[in-house]
């Protein structure tokens, strides 16, 4: 589904990731850990496409075809989802009136009739439900005025609703309550399925409780430096990640 | 106590200006028109006078406030900049060539009726929309008021103010000036000397309005000025809620619009008004357009009177409109939505007066600029509580939306109090839509100009939903419009 090869990319002409390469396939959880800095956000921000966060040398490719052409629209209309680490307010337009433009832009990108406003609500409702988000979250205004906890489920519901076949999650377990920690959780469980991918970006072991990755990659100074499965998320969380660096001293 | 600020701010990179817009109400109709030579003198005034058949205190009226305008000097205050006007070279009457009296709308000429319908205000009642009565002017002219007889039967009256001068003088003498007095200020003062048309309404003690009450205001013929004059009055407990749109050709030159409307609220009375002014805004680079010169006032003369104006003002080259409320009567109530636009080489310096005088007072102002390309915007208002407004209140705010790097946002609010009791508050802010909010949304599917187009949406919602549903959306509408191309 995703294949990144040597991928080096700048944030606002500051380079960053300096050759990655990742395979992700239909049907896997990754998660992708790392120190402060690493460029773990950087990652599921260019491959989202993020204006000022340039891919400038390698190749991002999804669903066989290369993404850095297509704008952050387009590939959200592909079926690329972002839960943002620091998710925006925005005044005034309520969190359903965009949800509702937003899969109608998606629909008509693919060609198909607009949701009706019947399916629209019952969708809603049965996703809201999923997140334990309370029926007048979704007629406040997008974000504003919502805790931290709310915020971040706010980005599971809004992926709940536009089902991606790509869901990258940047940081969603930060500053979240165990409570709150497993609402999420169970909203990112219900997404995983044989044709979708979910990519996590996290510090912590702590979300990998709850949501079991197929594979755990650590990235260090903008490059995996190791991956492997479960049991290296575990080994990090008791060890830090300095015996890492010191392997790769090692290996030099 | 006076306290002013200014606050400039600026939009950084990225966010590319908006330019491109299309203004589809540019069109001319083409059709014999009775124009005077352009030109201002006595005569002028007189002649004027006597094209409308006008009773003798009405050429008083006209000729004490030309007299007075002669002696005034045009305000230069504003945070506006245009070559100066020359007031000879304007025509100040021109008329469609029609039928003197229209019975029905058969006498109407088909190419009037053409431009309405290319407006989308079709003046056949039974195309209209079923709530509203919509009174249409055209140039100097009123052609033609629907729903007339519907509304008599309630004791309504919606007519043109040239025919009201001869059905009701006993109401126009009454009232006309009595809100907003001839030399109340340069342009107040011209428009008294030379209006010829414009909406009359008097709603009786008692009566809710069964209807929208709407005017249409096109400017067609070249090198004329629009000197609109409305006069809403609501006696004891009336109710009435009027809306007025407003466009122009495409046309080089400028063009001016000089209006005076003045709102009466007895006791008890409420009176909403809403515009959604859609005036030819000039081009790009700032060629042509409409000087849009307003002075609109209510006063709420009985106790427990209320006026409510509702503005969203996207077209004109220049707009220096303050619409006003003076709370005379104890527990009266004013409120002020506005949302301007400028982009391109608009200006537009709009706000509001908030007068308290009787005692209990209430007043609410909510004002949304919005700023792109080379605009600027500026918010003027005044809050005044007298000396025996005991517990006046005031709540504003004043919130600016800035697109692009080279608009600009202004904000002079004014406070004058006067009494110890009074309670004002204000709230102001200063915001671009940031590359965080349209990446936001990008990435939940939008494209740029959808997400921009949400943005504004919500950033004007406090004042659209004040207007009346259909209003609503076709303001909404207006503001995609003039939004197209925002983002490249």
């Amino acid at each position: 589904m995703l294949s990144i090869k040597n991928l080096h990319a700048s944030v606002f002409d500051t380079p960053i990731l300096n050759g990655i390469d990742l395979q992700v396939n239909a049907g896997e959880v990754h998660a992708i850990m790392g120190p402060n800095g690493s460029g773990k956000s950087t990652l599921a921000n260019v491959i989202a496409g993020r204006p000022g966060y340039e891919i400038t040398a390698g190749s991002v490719e999804y669903l066989g075809q290369d993404i850095a052409g297509l704008e952050a629209d387009e590939r959200a209309c592909e079926g690329i989802f972002l839960a943002f680490q620091y998710p925006v307010e925005i005044p005034g337009v309520s969190n359903m009136a965009m949800l509702k433009a937003a899969i109608n832009s998606i629909r008509k990108y693919r060609g198909e009739a607009e949701i009706t406003a019947a399916d629209f609500l019952k969708l809603i409702r049965n996703k809201a439900e999923l997140v334990e988000m309370k029926q007048e979250f979704l007629k406040r205004s997008v974000n504003e005025g919502f805790s931290g906890g709310e915020k971040k489920r706010n980005e599971i519901l809004q992926m709940a609703m536009l089902e991606p076949k790509l869901a990258l999650l940047d940081e969603t377990d930060s500053g979240l309550d165990i409570d709150a920690l497993k609402i999420v959780a169970q909203g990112v469980n219900a997404l995983r399925g044989e044709d979708r991918a979910i990519v996590l970006v996290t510090h912590y072991q702590r979300l990998l409780d709850y949501i079991v990755p197929d594979f755990v990659h650590v990235l260090s100074a903008g490059k995996i430096v190791k991956s492997g499965d479960k049991s290296l998320a575990l080994k990090l969380e008791q060890e830090g990640y300095s015996w890492i660096e010191d392997e790769l001293q090692q290996a030099s | 106590m006076y306290k002013a600020m200014t606050e400039v701010a600026e939009q950084n990179k990225d966010l590319k200006d908006l330019v491109k817009r299309e203004y589809k109400e540019g069109f001319v109709t083409e059709i014999e028109s009775d124009t005077l030579a352009p030109g201002l003198d006595e005569d002028v005034v007189r002649l004027i006078s006597e094209k409308k058949g006008e009773p003798e205190f009405m050429l008083e009226y006209r000729l004490k406030a030309f007299r007075r305008w002669q002696k005034m000097k045009e305000p230069d205050w504003a945070h506006i900049n245009y070559p100066k006007i020359d007031f000879q070279a304007i025509s100040y009457y021109s008329a469609p060539k029609a039928l003197p009296k229209l019975e029905s709308l058969d006498q109407v000429d088909p190419k009037l009726l053409e431009t309405y319908e290319k407006l989308g205000i079709p003046l056949e009642e039974q195309k209209m929309l079923a709530n509203v009565a919509v009174d249409a002017v055209f140039d100097s002219v009123s052609v033609r008021t629907t729903f007339r007889e519907t509304l008599s039967a309630a004791g309504v009256i919606f007519m043109p103010i040239s025919e009201a001068v001869h059905e009701h003088p006993e109401l126009v003498k009454k009232y006309l000036s009595s809100v907003v007095p001839v030399q109340d200020n340069y342009y107040a003062a011209l428009n008294s000397a030379v209006f010829s048309d414009g909406s009359f309404v008097f709603i009786p003690k008692g009566v809710r309005c069964p209807m929208e009450l709407s005017t249409y205001f096109r400017i067609n013929e070249m090198n004329t000025g629009q000197f609109e004059r409305t006069l809403i009055i609501a006696e004891e407990d009336a109710y009435v809620s009027y809306l007025e749109g407003c466009t122009a050709p495409q046309r080089d030159e400028n063009q001016l619009h000089a209006a005076v409307v003045e709102l009466i609220a007895h006791e008890g009375a409420e009176i909403k008004y809403s515009t959604v002014q859609n005036w030819y805004p000039g081009d790009e680079n700032g060629k042509g357009g409409i000087y849009n010169f307003v002075t609109k006032r209510g006063l709420c003369k009985g106790d427990n009177s209320k006026i409510s104006w509702t503005q969203v003002e996207t077209g004109s080259a220049i707009t220096w409109k303050y619409p006003s409320v003076v709370l005379q009567g104890d527990n009266s109530v004013g409120e002020f939505y506005s949302v301007a636009l400028s982009h391109n080489k608009q200006q537009a310096d709009t706000g509001t007066k908030m007068i308290h005088m009787g005692k209990n007072t209430s007043s609410t102002i909510i004002s949304k600029g919005i700023s792109a390309g080379h605009g600027q915007n500026t918010y003027r208002g005044l809050v005044k509580v007298l000396k025996g407004a005991d517990n006046a209140r005031n709540f504003s705010q004043c919130d600016s939306l800035l697109m692009g790097d080279r608009c600009g946002a202004h904000t002079f609010p004014y406070i004058e109090v006067q009494n110890p009791s009074a309670n004002l508050e204000h709230e102001a802010t200063t915001s671009k839509i940031s590359e965080d909010q349209l990446f936001y949304l990008m990435q939940r599917g939008l494209s740029a100009e959808a997400a921009v187009s949400m943005i504004v949406n919500g950033f004007c919602k406090e004042v659209f939903r004040e207007l009346p549903m259909e209003f609503a959306v076709e303001a909404q509408k207006l503001l995609d419009i003039s939004l197209e191309g925002a983002v490249g």
